[in-house]
């Protein structure tokens, strides 16, 4: 069983079946790619897994546990964060205390009211947000505000802001996409150390092909809001189906 | 010191300084001088200053901190009013229960207005609090007309209960018998400064209101409320609930406009259905943005700016303006009065209108932007071309303070 059990998730938006009988098991520490031609419904499986929507039918299983009903910020503290497509951090706080606010929520839960009680006394959250900026290689720029940074610091901030919160699962919507091939292949290596030093399952939607097949232990295909076929990622590459209906497309264009 | 940083610390510093020695700095001109009408510091509307400091402080805690635009806050004022006369009426003239008990029901009435309110964000909050403080003005004018006394205003009289004072008792607001009007005058030459009680009752609590801003704005859960502002999509998919994090900012701006409307009531005790009103919202909104909201003095600053206004300059009639030009030829002086007559006395409100549309237009951070363009343009002089490159340099990498 996965940490991450998908079974017969439908989703329709007014005349257009977004997504149909889409079953998808993610494999605890692994690294498992979401791909499929534009309108497939990617996204739309991704909301469905955080609480954004709720799906017509089917049911979402994250560690032995439904998370349909939930909010969002319920099933964050579940273990499931995301990195959205483009960057979505606190643009008027400084970079530390972007990475300040997710060790609170970490340690605090969803809310908790310490209005009157110091910054200077939580030497715990601060070092561990030092840490992590450190680990990061952000720390030179904790004084900056979040706006300032360039698209790929962003980028690694909100990721960075992600793990500070120890999850179990990390969801990734398009991480590279309007990227420059040096940020993108930056990102890459990024996402490779994070695998390789944390227990942590990651689930990435990507269209570009180079960040799939760099990246991902298990590739499933959707088209038209079905999977149309799951494996490995050198299957993936000779498989008829998804030449036809992906592959074939992108690499002509 | 008291856990603040060494500059919140500074600016608390000097702002009790102001208010300790406002008495003497609002009276710059001698009490015979033709600018006699420009002082400020008689203690009725140095009270007026510092108490709507308190209120508009209360109010940025909710705006400057997460952009929620609450245009109903005179209700909480006005129900604090009403509650500390209540007080008065039926236990005892000290003020203390009075100011508690409002401060207690505003912050009750905010929860539950906060809590319909929040449901919605931007405009459609606005206009929710904007209704909700309509609904109290007009049913403190009808319906509730035996609480509130309708029109007439809920007053003091000799036949209140007033079950807690003895029979020798003060008949006016006091502070364990020293009460609110009383006050000594000191005359230097031809200066006159006036030390009231009920100024300095006001200005120690709006001190310690100050300072638990100052707290409030540098806590983790000051951060939290920043963040809110900045990105609320961002807080979900961060495990953090927004809805009690506005709540509680919602409330303590509340019971902050409780506290203004109990000390209102304390220092003059009576409370009328007009201190609810949309325009009363509307002034501390103007308050928080002149000043500059999210900022920790602008409010304070905005607030003062708008009372003096209110007071003082528009009591500039046209004879005062004939008595200044009155060097110049006739014709002249009468040309002059024309035009400026229309801004001043009962059209203060076309300056301050004009002057907050400068504002908003070229100092979007409000005075206290304006202050620091001007400390920044005098440093830049001071240190010259020599290391004007390394000033350079840490301008790209220090982010704007505040």
């Amino acid at each position: 069983m996965g940490i991450l059990e998908v079974k017969n998730v439908g989703k329709r938006f007014g005349g257009l079946q977004a997504l149909s009988n889409v079953n998808l098991t993610v494999e605890e520490n692994s690294v498992h790619a979401i791909i499929g031609p534009n309108g497939a419904g990617k996204s739309t499986l991704l909301n469905c897994l955080v609480g954004k929507l709720i799906p017509d039918t089917g049911s979402v299983m994250f560690d032995g546990q439904s998370v349909l009903g939930r909010k969002p910020y319920e099933i964050n503290q579940m273990g499931i964060s995301r990195v959205f497509q483009t960057p979505e951090i606190f643009a008027d706080l400084t970079v530390m205390e972007n990475m300040l606010i997710p060790c609170f929520a970490k340690r605090d839960g969803s809310f908790r009211m310490h209005a009157l009680e110091s910054m200077m006394n939580e030497k715990d959250i601060v070092g561990k947000a030092e840490h992590m900026l450190e680990e990061m290689k952000l720390i030179d720029k904790r004084a900056m505000h979040a706006a300032a940074m360039s698209r790929g610091d962003k980028r690694r901030l909100e990721i960075a802001m992600c793990l500070a919160q120890d999850p179990r699962l990390l969801l990734l919507d398009e991480p590279t996409a309007g990227m420059a091939r040096a940020d993108t292949n930056n990102t890459i290596d990024l996402l490779k150390q994070i695998k390789e030093e944390r227990n942590i399952t990651i689930a990435i939607i990507e269209h570009d092909m180079h960040v799939v097949f760099s990246l991902a232990e298990r590739i499933t295909v959707l088209a038209q809001g079905t999977p149309l076929v799951e494996d490995t990622p050198d299957k993936i590459k000779g498989h008829p189906k998804v030449k036809e209906a992906y592959l074939g497309e992108t690499q002509a264009a | 010191m008291l856990g603040l940083e060494k500059r919140d610390t500074l600016l608390l510093i000097v702002v009790a300084c102001l208010v300790t020695f406002a008495p003497i700095l609002l009276n710059p001109f001698p009490a015979d001088s033709s600018m006699a009408q420009f002082n400020a510091g008689y203690p009725d509307l140095m009270q007026r200053f510092v108490i709507f400091g308190i209120f508009a402080i209360g109010f940025n805690i909710l705006f400057g901190l997460t952009g929620y635009l609450s245009f109903g806050h005179a209700a909480f004022l006005g129900v604090g009013s009403y509650s500390a006369v209540w007080m008065m009426k039926l236990l005892t003239m000290n003020v203390i229960p009075a100011i508690a008990l409002s401060v207690i029901v505003a912050g009750l009435f905010s929860v539950l207005i906060g809590y319909v309110s929040l449901r919605r964000s931007g405009i459609y909050f606005s206009i929710l609090t904007l209704a909700f403080a309509q609904m109290s003005f007009n049913l403190a004018y009808s319906v509730l007309t035996p609480i509130t006394n309708g029109e007439t205003g809920l007053q003091i009289t000799l036949n209140d209960p007033r079950i807690l004072d003895g029979a020798g008792a003060p008949s006016y607001p006091n502070l364990f018998g020293a009460q609110m009007n009383e006050a000594t005058t000191l005359f230097f030459g031809g200066w006159s400064f006036t030390f009231s009680v009920g100024y300095y009752l006001c200005a120690v609590i709006m001190l310690i209101s100050f300072y638990l801003a100052i707290r409030i704005f540098r806590s983790p859960f000051g951060m939290m409320l920043r963040a809110v502002k900045s990105n609320q999509q961002r807080m979900n998919y961060t495990g953090l609930n927004t809805k009690p994090y506005t709540l509680a900012a919602f409330v303590i701006s509340g019971m902050y406009a409780g506290l203004a409307g109990g000390l209102l009531a304390s220092m003059d005790p009576l409370a009328g259905a007009e201190r609810m009103q949309w325009t009363a919202s509307g002034e501390v909104v103007l308050m928080t943005i002149l000043g500059g909201a999210g900022t920790l003095i602008g409010p304070v600053l905005g607030a003062g700016f708008i009372k003096y206004f209110e007071n003082i300059f528009s009591k500039i009639n046209k004879a005062t303006l004939e008595g200044w030009f009155a060097f110049m030829p006739d014709g002249i002086e009468e040309f002059f009065v024309a035009i400026i007559y229309p801004f001043v006395g009962k059209g203060w409100h076309l300056t301050l209108g004009l002057l907050f549309m400068m504002v908003v237009i070229f100092l979007p951070g409000g005075l206290v932007e304006g202050g620091q363009r001007i400390g920044k343009m005098f440093r830049r002089r001071d240190r010259k071309s020599s290391d004007a490159e390394l000033s350079a340099a840490q301008q790209r990498q220090v982010p704007p303070a505040e």
